[in-house]
């Protein structure tokens, strides 16, 4: 059995990708995750990889793009205003059909924001991570165990439907501490005949590329990727539901704010309070499906998130508005409560037994 | 019969889309000879950059790699660390390299990135229909210098190859031109030894070409020739602005 060891999340992260056969990052500093690149400046040069602090974050991300269009396992990270600068790139990315890893551990904002934990960057990543018709698949573990087996599923994920993974954690999931595993997997890398890595004259030359001047080319292009997505929605959507086979209550919260409210659904129940949680694992494609099956029997839906509230349009979405959606949350990089969102509960609750 | 002439296996047959009189279709021959006559077009990989050269992918027979504007010396840094054999290059004009693409520029000769440059400096943005580059001439008039361009508002040109030569990541830095056929003979051997230079795993080599671009000159292919002479020369002078290999001679 592998050895069970405590480690930090931004550290576990980077770790795992470097047991995901990644030998390519590309970074710059920010907190809270500036952990990934510390541990793999220290950890790349001693398995023969390239740690590389670019001089900015638009150069890191397009460090990225060369890379992935050479075909190599490649993961960024960085934190929310970072990412904002990421998006030239990471829209490229997608218009060039390359798989990569990207990391946003979520501070606060808009602008600077603050450093403390956040999760108000959901709409970016799952609506608009870049201009055009562009989605990332969007994972959000609330683990550090969580975190590794994602990170080992995106590089996979992504080179298979050649869509990037964007790992949607934040400050305190990246500095929290907790007893980790990693898998004992063998590490296949998908094979790329498209890479632009030297034809050695022995094919055609290839062209890595995002530019389509035909509309009808352009348009064709987007309906090929959006048949890929379709088939990320049918086959790759994950979320997991927490005591929700007869609850009149469901909250529905992913990550950090997913163990918030756990325990919050764990104390209600207790007191006889008949309430669940659903926990999206992945953002996009957003569970709908299970969302669906995890409210059957629920009256009122809460949202939880540490923002002012993005995932809950997801959520009154996917039910049509058929049910009351509630939304509690804090903002700024304040963690909701346990007690604050049992209150929540409570009055829902009350109100819903009327 | 003796073959005295024959295009490059470099370049592909896809027509090119230049403008008549422009003179990227010279240096995509040099730089298409320099990687055959080097025989590493199997492991050369080209980054094309954002603007009238975008289509470069087209015309190069080498794998190729289309760059965000600007970026294309952090795309060539992501290939260059990827592929430790490769010969990577970007091809760039003034826009993309000297004003939006600054920084990745400026850091990746800082870095020494194993990569070569071919730097098209034809003073404009020809793409956008003739707006003011960062290297347009003092008091020449563009769409966005109607006046001539005023050095108190718009700033001054940056001459690239004498900025990257204070660097000590710089292994060559050559301007050159190719405006009569003996600077194209010396285009051509600048071009030649930065790939030579990156074969040689001697880091950061950058070839600045001085262009035309006559459509948006407003001048003939041959005035515009004789205008990049009169014009572009005294303010860009042609030479070599470092050369570690010629250092290391000393």
């Amino acid at each position: 059995m592998a050895e069970r060891i405590l480690m930090k999340g931004n550290e576990a992260i980077a770790e795992a990708a470097i047991r995901a056969g990644c030998r390519h990052f590309f970074g710059y500093p920010i907190t809270p995750q500036t952990e990934v690149s510390a541990y793999l400046a220290k950890r790349m040069p001693k398995v023969g990889g390239c740690f590389l602090q670019a001089e900015s974050e638009v150069a890191a991300i397009n460090m990225v793009l060369g890379a992935a269009a050479a075909g190599v396992r490649v993961m960024t990270s960085s934190s929310s205003p970072g990412i904002s600068l990421k998006s030239e790139g990471i829209s490229y990315i997608i218009g060039s059909d390359l798989p990569c890893v990207i990391l946003n551990i979520q501070r606060g904002g808009p602008g600077l924001g603050g450093i403390q934990p956040s999760q108000a960057d959901y709409n970016q990543a799952t609506k608009a991570p870049g201009h055009g018709d562009a989605h990332v698949m969007v994972f959000a573990p609330s683990t550090v165990q969580e975190m590794v087996t994602c990170i080992f599923d995106m590089f996979d994920l992504s080179e298979q439907y050649r869509v990037p993974a964007m790992l949607l954690g934040d400050g305190l999931l990246g500095q929290m501490m907790e007893p980790v595993e990693f898998p004992d997997v063998k590490v296949t890398p998908a094979e790329k005949p498209w890479a632009s890595n030297g034809h050695q004259n022995k094919r055609e030359h290839n062209v890595v590329n995002s530019l389509y001047l035909q509309p009808d080319q352009l348009e064709a292009k987007n309906i090929e990727r959006f048949e890929r997505y379709a088939q990320i929605q049918a086959n790759e959507t994950r979320a997991e539901a927490f005591e929700t086979e007869d609850c009149d209550v469901l909250v529905v919260a992913y990550g950090a704010s997913s163990r918030i409210a756990r325990s919050a659904v764990m104390n209600a129940r207790a007191q006889g309070l008949k309430v669940g949680l659903l926990r999206p694992i992945t953002l996009w494609p957003f569970p709908q499906k299970e969302l669906l099956e995890a409210s059957k029997t629920a009256k009122d839906i809460l949202v939880v998130e540490m923002s002012m509230g993005q995932m809950v349009d997801d959520v009154k979405l996917a039910l049509e508005c058929s049910k009351p959606v509630h939304f509690f949350g804090h903002t700024g990089g304040i963690i909701p409560t346990p007690a604050e969102v049992l209150e929540q509960l409570k009055t829902i609750a009350g109100g819903a037994a009327k | 019969m003796t073959t005295v002439y024959e295009k490059s296996k470099m370049l592909t047959d896809a027509p090119m889309s230049y403008c008549p009189g422009c003179t990227h279709g010279i240096i995509h021959k040099l730089v298409a000879e320099s990687i055959s006559e080097l025989g590493v077009e199997g492991r050369t990989v080209g980054v094309a950059p954002v603007g009238c050269s975008v289509m470069a992918y087209n015309f190069f027979a080498c794998d190729m790699v289309q760059a965000p504007h600007g970026r294309a010396p952090a795309v060539a840094t992501g290939l260059a660390r990827a592929l430790p054999e490769g010969v990577i290059f970007t091809y760039q004009g003034d826009g993309d390299l000297a004003a939006i693409g600054t920084a990745e520029t400026v850091h990746a000769a800082s870095r020494g990135e194993n990569i070569v440059i071919i730097f098209v400096n034809n003073a404009i943005y020809g793409m956008t229909g003739g707006q003011m580059a960062p290297t347009t001439l003092p008091g020449q008039v563009t769409q966005t210098s109607p006046y001539g361009r005023d050095v108190k508002t718009a700033g001054y040109p940056i001459r690239i190859c004498e900025m990257l030569a204070t660097l000590d990541g710089t292994a060559y830095a050559e301007r050159v031109s190719v405006n009569t056929v003996p600077n194209i003979r010396k285009a051509k051997k600048a071009i030649k030894k930065a790939f030579e230079n990156q074969i040689a795993g001697r880091g950061f080599s950058i070839v600045e070409v001085l262009s035309t671009c006559p459509t948006n000159w407003g001048l003939t292919p041959v005035e515009a020739l004789k205008w990049l002479e009169e014009n572009m020369t005294p303010y860009y002078p042609l030479g070599v602005y470092k050369d570690i290999t010629a250092e290391e001679g000393k």
